[in-house]
């Protein structure tokens, strides 16, 4: 078992260090190409959920990121401090978006769902939203 | 992220090269729209065979700029994307709307 915890501003020019940071920590479960695309994918749609909605793009806000490999398996957990979801059921329909002004395709949670094995989120309005996602990669861990 | 925009004919092909995120897409969609607004073309490219990296801020841009192209009458399309962003654009539904291409 390996395990990683970074805390990192809630700074959108940070999402493309943490997607690779995450691939990188996996490497060691001998990803396939398309199974570390759709990892940064994943990471990349929630560190994008919690700035943009859950801080709502505010400065000073942290990003936690819990990430543990286990038999095979990358487990990554995303959380914020920000807003919460109000409705956490509809925030998971394909292409619901509260901000169809911005251009937002509401598909982040799709993706996320469709390319992690599994996906879970915990929210509470006003005090944060928190990500559960696992990947089986495959390979033990020696 | 580079992009490109290059005009040939009737035809502008905008080139990007690079990964696509919420951090890159505020300079790609102001200088997409900067080219679409001055028009003078009847096809618009998307050439997505250097875009290494794209998560669904992506389709937002896409379908954004959809509209006022086809407010323009322009033909849209998208060249050579990557396994993974080519799986992104299939699960949006992008090819109902975009028809993909080979440059």
């Amino acid at each position: 078992m390996n395990k990683l915890y970074i805390k990192i501003s809630a700074d959108m020019a940070n999402d493309a260090f943490i997607r690779s940071t995450v691939a990188a920590f996996c490497v060691e479960l001998d990803p396939t190409v398309e199974q570390i695309e759709d990892i940064k994918t994943a990471v990349s749609e929630a560190f994008t959920n919690c700035v943009i909605h859950g801080y709502e793009g505010k400065s000073g806000n942290y990003v936690y990121l819990d990430l543990c490999v286990d038999g095979g398996k990358l487990s990554i957990i995303i959380s914020d401090g920000g807003k919460g979801i109000e409705n956490v059921q509809q925030a998971l329909e394909p292409f619901f978006t509260t901000k169809p002004d911005e251009e937002r395709s509401g598909m982040g949670f799709t993706l996320m769902s469709t390319f992690m094995d599994e996906m879970r989120v915990d929210s509470t309005p006003g005090k944060g939203t928190t990500v559960t996602m696992v990947k089986n990669i495959g390979k033990e861990v020696a | 992220m580079q992009l490109d925009i290059v005009s040939s004919g009737d035809t502008v092909v905008a080139k990007l090269d690079g990964e696509l995120d919420e951090h890159t897409a505020v300079a790609v969609r102001e200088k997409l729209d900067k080219r679409i607004s001055v028009g003078g073309f009847r096809n618009f490219v998307f050439d997505f065979s250097h875009l290494k990296f794209m998560d669904s801020t992506g389709i937002g841009i896409l379908l954004g700029r959809y509209k006022n192209l086809k407010r323009a009458g322009a033909g849209i399309y998208i060249s050579s994307p990557n396994p993974h962003v080519d799986k992104i654009l299939s699960l949006a539904g992008i090819y109902r709307i975009i028809q993909k291409i080979n440059l």
